[in-house]
């Protein structure tokens, strides 16, 4: 089926490749496409359309149109007229019900005419409400191109490079290649991106091929897709080389198999060594259509009729057809049999970089090209892209056909015909973009490759107006047809685990997230682990809290400017509550800070607070200038929690200290060593019970934690998870950032009013929480108990009379207490001890009465002793 | 957004190595009017043209400083590290 072997052409005879279509073999060359030797195979039909299910065959050959689009080893919609043959592919048609030759969803063709006119779907499928989802449901199924395996998620690998170029070459053709070897004579970097090989690249520049440039983006950005890597190019100069796109003709029938553009008869003859066709037709608007003739006769089709359109235009044109193959055309009502026509609209430059770059495009009446100008300081234009291109006719907007009949398409992506176009304006969608959106024109795989002209001329011409007046439509990346897949980059999700992860792994703990944190939820069962807590000793892994170093002489000055807290007044040694608020009031994260020396102090954040908390000291001292250093220990440092009122035993018989209540005591920090490693011991008590915080150099990690249960296992010690943390706090009524505040909460209304030392001169937030005291709460922070005892739901609502009057933050159920318990945001007046209130739960209500002392211990006596 | 931002510390970076912090706001020296509070935590100017605003080089050198950018197009004119007594952070 091949040709004698032509000058210049790309297949190797003598290296078969084979791959598979609908599972049939087929044999090609190397050096074909998947589309070559399908057609070098004898199939003309390649795809059917987006929505009328029309056959479609070869069109431009160049990667440009959609009528090629298969299934190529189970990726959607790739071009096998540009695919390189690969051995062993498994090609597939998509987009069909049965086969290319017989598609069921092609009764859309037949009896779907009045049902498929443009905005259908919006129009009436909107009626009645609930029908929807009956009417989604199918729509997704037809809708769309290809099918994606579900399954294989994570089967190709894909990755980012970012990149650098003195000076970026998109497109490989003669102007590309010249400016390329001329900036790379001047000593310059270059990069030549271009879709196909660069012949006759000899090692003065690089080249990236097969790669795309799939847009220019703010600050140069160009991204390249080469396959299977993103390259993300920044270059000092873009030289844009894109080349002229062929425009196809507007009339009816123009869309059946056996219409072509030029370029694709030259690349069936010259590459592949293809005959397309017996008896052939030429249209064309420039001399590069008409030229097609020459590869035509030496393929022996002969040209049996050859139309200039710049000496005499036709007043009709149309194509006839069987079953969607071309058999004749309608020249001003003269049938000519043919099964071949190459129709050409001329070139027109192909933009759309420029215009993403910010280039201005300006239509050029005389020559019926848009073209760029006023390009940005670092972009180019050279050769056709800029305009440079042989006179050309410029074309009919559409020629009508003596054949009714056919439909006369626009856009060969979506199915929009020249009718749908004219229903738009006549629906009063009167400006090209919204045209666009209510037609999808130009919306489609080609993005706008073949229709965005013919578009805006059809448009120009029932307006009774020009081109220049209709102007482009704006022009966004992606260029090129990019997966989603190289966008996603590799795929990787950021994890932080602390030293004593798999630990709690190989104890079966089950895990959870607390932002990027892997931390453990509970082991066995939360309720048991807290009360082994009350009853005996429990250990938690806490290395995950935000832990700070500040240190210098202005610390305590800088501490207490960030803090409403006092810290200059602290003793070396111990340890305060704190809680770092806003200028508007509102708190932000809170933790324990300990003074460690006359400069020194440590400083905890929440978990998920650190990096937020490091940043905001760094800020406001970037303005202060104050004689202090932060310093993040977060990940240098692990942390364990020993809670329990045995908690005091195990640490005598490990901590080089006096650990009684005088050499340790309630909100003492105490540096030593235990278990023969450096530690810092802050006891406090979050979980309610005698406790103490040990913080250690992270490689020590599973050590302490092994030397602990070890130690601690006579004494019943157990480890717990951040659950049954979680219903110690709150019996303690321990507030948690983020759980039980939200944007709007001060410390003053989250009932901590001694946090906030108002006489100081100045702090973050003082002022705000000044006017707060002036004009009074308008909800509080408090506790409440269930009378009987159902967990409400988080964020459950608090009514009072049948209105609203707060909201549920924290509920559980408390083993140790045997009720269920939380806290609210109310209406200050309900904040009063025994308070009843009533929450919504289960659609019913439920009775509660506020508590304003914690549930647990309300003198604080376990913590103290 | 993809435009290079010149961090006074590194030089010329993709801007997703920073951290946006908004536009300059200026802290008032001594205690504020309730409307001047309200006016400097929440009111902000909005330029369309130049602003003054604040910049963290978070996956870089860690240093907060200050920036003068063109709203409408991302150009950015200059960059500096913040000197004391100059702007505040902005009030959040």
């Amino acid at each position: 089926m091949r040709l004698p072997q032509q000058p210049n052409e790309r297949i190797d005879r003598a290296r078969p490749i084979r791959f598979f279509f609908g599972g049939r073999p087929v044999e090609g060359f190397e050096g074909d496409t998947i589309g070559s030797a399908l057609f070098a195979s004898g199939r003309r039909v390649f795809s059917r359309s987006f929505k009328y299910h029309r056959r479609r065959g070869l069109l431009c050959c160049s990667g440009a149109c959609p009528n090629c689009m298969m299934q190529v080893d189970g990726d959607p919609n790739v071009r096998v007229c540009v695919e390189p043959v690969r051995e062993g592919a498994q090609v597939h048609a998509q987009n069909v019900l049965g086969s290319l030759e017989r598609d069921l969803l092609a009764a859309v063709d037949h009896f779907g005419g009045p049902f498929t006119p443009v905005g259908f779907y919006y129009r009436t499928m909107i009626r009645p409400r609930g029908m929807w989802p009956v009417y989604e449901k199918f729509l997704r199924n037809i809708a769309g191109l290809g099918r994606l395996d579900k399954h294989a998620g994570r089967s190709r690998r894909f990755d980012t490079e970012h990149r650098r170029a003195e000076v970026l070459v998109i497109g490989g053709g003669r102007a590309g290649r010249e400016a390329a070897r001329s900036a790379a004579a001047e000593g310059r970097q270059v990069v030549l991106v271009d879709e196909r090989g660069v012949p006759g690249a000899n090692g003065d520049f690089e080249v990236l091929a097969p790669a795309r440039a799939i847009g220019i983006y703010e600050g140069g950005l160009v991204p390249v897709d080469a396959g299977s890597v993103l390259y993300r190019f920044r270059a000092e100069r873009i030289v844009v080389a894109t080349g002229a796109l062929e425009q196809p003709l507007v009339f009816p029938g123009n869309d059946l198999v056996g219409v072509y553009l030029p370029e694709a008869a030259r690349r069936l003859v010259d590459e592949w060594s293809l005959k397309p066709g017996e008896r052939a037709v030429i249209v064309s608007a420039d001399d590069r259509g008409l030229a097609v003739a020459d590869q035509l006769q030496r393929a022996g089709t002969s040209v049996v009729e050859s139309i200039d359109l710049r000496s005499a235009p036709p007043r009709q044109l149309a194509a006839r057809g069987r079953r969607g193959r071309l058999t004749s055309v309608v020249v001003d009502g003269r049938e000519v049999q043919c099964d071949m026509l190459v129709a050409s609209g001329g070139r027109q430059p192909a933009y759309s970089l420029l215009a993403q770059a910010g280039a201005r495009i300006e239509y050029n009446a005389g020559r019926g090209i848009f073209v760029p100008s006023d390009l940005p300081a670092n972009v180019e234009a050279v050769g056709s892209v800029a305009g440079e291109l042989a006179p050309a006719a410029v074309p009919a907007a559409s020629f009508n056909g003596a054949d009714e009949a056919g439909r006369c398409f626009v856009c060969v992506c979506e199915d929009v015909t020249e009718k749908d176009m004219k229903r738009a304006i006549a629906e009063g969608f009167d400006s090209i973009e919204l045209a666009k959106r209510y037609t999808t024109v130009t919306m489609g795989p080609c993005q706008g490759r073949l229709c965005h002209v013919p578009a805006i001329r059809l448009f120009a011409r029932e307006q009774e107006t020009d081109e220049a007046t209709i102007g482009t439509t704006t022009a966004r990346p992606p260029w090129a047809p990019v997966s989603l897949g190289l966008l996603a980059g590799r795929g990787h999700e950021p994890t932080k685990r602390t030293s004593i992860h798999h630990r709690h792994e190989e104890a079966g703990a089950t895990m959870m997230w607390t932002g990027l944190w892997r931390r453990a939820h509970s082991y066995e069962h939360a309720g048991n682990e807290a009360l082994n807590v009350h009853r005996a000793l429990g250990v938690i892994d806490v290395s995950t809290l935000g832990k700070l170093l500040v240190q210098g002489p202005d610390a305590a000055r800088f501490l207490e400017l960030l803090y409403p807290n006092r810290f200059g007044d602290m003793k070396v040694g111990r340890i305060r509550y704190g809680v770092l608020g806003t200028d508007a009031g509102r708190i932000m994260d809170d933790g324990t800070i300990a003074r460690l020396g006359d400069e020194q102090y440590y400083v905890t954040t929440t978990s998920t607070g650190a990096d937020t908390v490091i940043e905001w000291f760094e800020w406001w001292n970037a303005i202060w200038r104050l004689d202090v250093e932060t310093v993040n220990l977060t990940g240098s440092l692990a942390a364990v929690n020993v809670a329990g009122p045995r908690s005091r035993q195990l640490l005598g018989r490990l901590a080089d200290v006096d650990t009684s209540n005088d050499g340790i005591s309630y909100l003492d920090a105490k540096e030593t060593l235990v278990a023969g490693v450096p530690c810092l011991i802050l006891r406090i008590g979050f979980v309610g019970e005698l406790g103490y915080e040990l913080h250690f150099a992270s490689p020590y990690g599973e050590y302490m934690w092994d030397t602990l249960l070890e130690y601690g296992a006579d004494l019943g010690i157990r480890p717990f998870g951040l659950e049954p943390q979680r219903i110690l706090r709150l019996e303690k009524m321990h507030i948690l950032i983020g759980q039980d505040t939200d944007s709007e909460s001060n410390v003053l209304e989250a009932g901590m009013p001694w946090i906030a030392k108002l006489d100081k001169d100045d702090f973050v937030g003082k002022w705000a929480l000044e006017h707060v005291q002036e004009r009074g709460f308008r909800e509080q922070l408090v506790g409440f108990e269930m009378t009987d005892g159902v967990v409400p739901a988080e964020g459950g609502q608090i009514v009072l009379g049948g209105r609203s009057a707060g909201r549920v933050t924290s509920a559980r159920l408390s083993p140790q207490l045997g009720r269920a318990i939380g806290m609210a945001w109310v209406r200050p007046e309900l904040a009063q001890e025994d308070t009843e209130i009533e929450i919504r739960v289960n659609g019913g209500v439920a009775s509660a009465r506020v508590r304003l002392k914690p549930f647990f211990d309300p003198e604080g006596a376990q913590l103290r002793s | 957004m993809s435009f290079l931002l010149p961090c006074p510390n590194c030089g010329p970076r993709d801007v997703n190595e920073f951290a946006y912090a908004g536009e300059v706001t200026h802290r008032p020296r001594t205690t504020p009017s309730q409307q001047e509070l309200s006016a400097y935590v929440y009111f902000r100017r909005n330029v369309a043209g130049v602003q003054r605003e604040w910049w963290y080089h978070r996956f870089g050198c860690e240093l907060w400083f200050l920036a003068d950018r063109d709203t409408r197009t991302n150009e950015v004119l200059h960059t500096e590290l913040p000197q004391a007594s100059a702007e505040t952070p902005a009030a959040r």
